[in-house]
């Protein structure tokens, strides 16, 4: 087995392993916080499924960004559905018999990869451009866009302009994810394009990507309005009332 | 100390996003609390010597008791989504004033403290040491957000500013670092009953002031009746109503409904007080104190019904916080909560706005009308933040925008709305909120109304508006000392129930007159 297959083979293990803990870690910590007073943004739902419908809006359509912002909310949203499909395209490497509706969306997973880089140059374009966002911008905003970019830019290249054996790459994956090595191609484009995904699965937990857990759990979006109604109390806040 | 000179901003003839003008505001810092301001309140008198240490331990009480604080601190990408949405921006041009950069003050502090990234990389990410210059900072531009939630609608998080700003006032709070305005008034409220320091005695010969006038007026004997035992409701208004202008008008419009609908009803001179600055200083414990004299008051006086009457934050923390602080609402079922709400009568909202109650009136066809009293007037309405953004009247989302529509239309003729962007969910703090209607501040709460001025003198210049309603205390003082500045008649501000007044007709009124201009509504 090849040093690098070994080092490749460690490397997602390790990655994995930090963002699968370091991902139910704060998940665990946003989960059990309490929310002590009601503050929905209002207008808000009545209802538990209308906060339902509420945040598949904000997540599926971003609605909220949707009212702010045309072109931040046209780069963000491509960026975002760009890469649901690339990943879901992805899953063709971690399964044996490969699903029909992964099969099916190939095509389009495919050239959603430039739209993913053309949303996230747009965001950086904006990022360097717009003197309201410079303002706000910290290096790793600017890290965070070449990450992204350079595992989008990657990956294109093994799909357009020099492939890989996706064979070989599909053996290793299905060998990791049983403990049993195989060997990775030695490829240029290959090689970059797995190392940075690696690195965004580590950064993922400790960064401003925690927006998709997060997201979830802002009281300002997922509380239901109600609280005529319903007596809301934290355990903490119930104890003064003792 | 008199106020610096500034230039009130030039209205815009198309709003645009200003360009950056860095620490254009930073010389605004509103006056520091005395020491027995703070220590009233439970927290240190002055400045604490190991304060750096106290505020990071603050700051983690505060990030593991909410979690909205939490998340907000992790979860903004820096998109510029609210960068443009704030009033102080468009008013001041200082990018400090930009939802997501004042969020930054604190945020860049978590991340030195809390957060791995900030401990090793605290360049790459933007994390600072907490040092005197920050906490500096954190003072003035956390004392330069009126926490209307305008930005929160904006984000996809719903990251919100207002959270953020009560966290760090708590945290200054809770080392001797709060602010004059609200802490010395939080003091007045809890040991006088209200946030003037008017006493019960003085209280009580104003209200009979205002009573005989409106008994001189319509000829019939209103009364505004105060501590009165066995009543019906216990109307809980903001302090203003009893002596500013045109507060004064609005609760005498309050009378007159009760009067009219003949339903009793009584103030408390106990807890004659609906603001709860506790919320803008972040601090639960005096947020419930407050709260807890308006049940005390309604056990006491064992009333069916209480009512708020028209004060923005007074309702978001009436509406959204007094079931869950005082037991004030449905639903408990702990002892606590219980107690009060066997007294009260459920098939009304518990609290119910003085709005929901004189539209269910009016829909009723309870109240009687005579519309014309108004067609001297062109009306719009000024959507409060906390009105609009954290609470709900009636059943239906929305119902904040629309039942106040609907009662000022069912008493005057000549209605407009002001731009669509400036009102409803989106409407834009009249620039006073949150604690910053001081004088010290003038030159922010100026340059802060921009928006909503520019908005109004549209609707002046095009619709011959006249007259701009609103349900909010501190709405109503703020532009009538800041309208002047804008060459807008500081009596264009009136109070929602200011028109009701004007319009109603009481049983019995006029009816010696040989034509009676009544006009029944339905």
């Amino acid at each position: 087995m090849s040093f690098l297959t070994v080092l490749y083979a460690l490397l997602f293990y390790t990655a994995t392993a930090l963002f699968i803990v370091g991902l139910a870690y704060k998940i665990r910590q946003y989960a059990t916080t309490p929310a002590p007073l009601k503050i929905p943004t209002t207008p808000a739902p009545t209802t538990t499924g209308g906060v339902v419908f509420r945040m598949a809006r904000e997540v599926v359509l971003f609605e909220s960004l949707f009212k702010s912002n045309k072109w931040i909310w046209l780069f963000g949203w491509m960026f975002h559905v760009a890469l649901a499909l690339v990943i879901l395209r992805h899953f063709r490497y971690f399964q044996e018999p490969v699903w029909g509706i992964i099969s099916f969306i190939q095509p389009f997973g495919m050239y959603a990869g430039f739209f993913m880089v053309l949303g996230l140059l747009g965001l950086w374009v904006r990022r360097l451009f717009v003197e309201r966002i410079r303002y706000i911008t910290n290096p790793s905003d600017h890290l965070m866009l070449a990450l992204l970019v350079g595992i989008g830019v990657s990956g294109l290249m093994m799909k357009f302009v020099r492939h890989t054996d996706i064979v070989m790459v599909k053996a290793f994956f299905l060998g990791l994810m049983r403990f049993d090595l195989q060997p990775l191609p030695n490829d240029g484009p290959l090689l970059v394009h797995l190392a940075l995904v690696a690195l965004l699965l580590i950064v993922f937990p400790f960064s401003k990507l925690l927006h998709a857990p997060g997201v979830f759990f802002s009281p300002t979006r997922n509380q239901v309005d109600n609280p005529r109604e319903r007596r809301h109390l934290a355990p903490w806040a119930a104890e003064l009332d003792k | 100390m008199a106020a610096a000179k500034f230039d009130t901003p030039k209205m815009r003839e198309y709003p645009s996003i200003p360009a950056l003008q860095p620490d254009a505001t930073a010389h605004l810092k509103s006056f520091l609390a005395a020491p027995e301001h703070n220590t009233f309140l439970g927290f240190p008198g002055e400045l604490v010597e190991n304060w750096q240490e106290k505020a990071i331990e603050k700051m983690g009480d505060l990030l593991g008791k909410y979690r909205g604080l939490r998340v907000f601190m992790d979860a903004c990408v820096k998109c510029g989504s609210c960068t443009d949405k704030c009033h102080y921006f468009q008013g001041t041009s200082d990018p400090k004033n930009m939802p997501v950069a004042r969020q930054d003050l604190l945020r860049s502090v978590y991340r030195r403290y809390f957060t791995f990234a900030g401990k090793f990389f605290p360049g790459l990410v933007g994390a600072r040491d907490l040092t005197r210059e920050v906490l500096d900072e954190w003072y003035n531009y956390f004392h330069q957000c009126s926490q209307c939630r305008r930005c929160s609608v904006f984000c996809p998080y719903g990251i919100d500013t207002a959270e953020v700003s009560m966290a760090a006032r708590e945290i200054m709070d809770s080392i001797g670092y709060g602010q004059k305005y609200c802490n010395e008034i939080l003091g007045k409220v809890q040991k006088v009953g209200n946030n003037l320091g008017l006493p019960g005695p003085a209280l009580e010969a104003t209200l009979e002031e205002f009573a005989e006038e409106i008994s001189d007026d319509t000829g019939c004997n209103v009364e505004i009746p105060l501590d009165r035992e066995g009543v019906d409701v216990l109307l809980i208004t903001p302090s203003a109503d009893f002596f500013a202008e045109p507060h004064i008008d609005g609760l005498m419009g309050y009378a007159k409904v009760f009067h009219a609908a003949g339903i009793s009803w009584t103030l408390s001179s106990y807890a004659s007080e609906a603001a709860n600055f506790s919320m803008f200083i972040g601090s639960y414990s005096n947020m419930k104190k407050v709260a807890e004299r308006i049940r005390k008051a309604a056990l006491d006086l064992g009333v069916k019904r209480i009512i708020v009457g028209e004060c923005g934050h007074a309702w978001r923390v009436a509406y959204s916080f007094w079931n869950t602080l005082a037991g004030i609402g449905s639903g408990g079922d702990d002892p606590y909560a219980q107690q009060l709400q066997k007294q009260l009568d459920h098939s009304y909202p518990i609290p119910q706005h003085i709005c929901e109650f004189t539209w269910d009136l009016i829909q009723q066809g309870k109240l009687k009308f005579d519309k014309s009293q108004n067609d001297h007037r062109v009306v719009t309405f000024h959507d409060s933040c906390n009105v609009a953004r954290a609470t709900r009247m009636g059943t239906e989302p929305g119902g904040q925008f629309d039942i106040p529509r609907n009662v000022i239309k069912a008493v005057c003729n000549n209605y407009v709305d002001m731009a669509p962007d400036t009102i409803r969910e989106v409407t834009y703090c009249c620039g006073g909120g949150g604690g910053l209607l001081t004088d010290d501040l003038m030159e922010l709460r100026v340059k802060g109304a921009l928006p909503r001025m520019e908005a109004l003198k549209k609707v002046i210049d095009e619709d011959k508006v006249n007259a701009m309603a609103a349900i909010c205390a501190i709405c109503k003082a703020q532009f009538t000392k800041i309208m002047p500045y804008y060459g807008i008649p500081m009596d264009t501000i009136v109070s929602l129930h200011q028109l009701v007044k004007d319009a109603i007709i009481l049983p019995g009124q006029g009816e010696e007159e040989a034509e009676p201009a009544a006009e029944a509504t339905e």
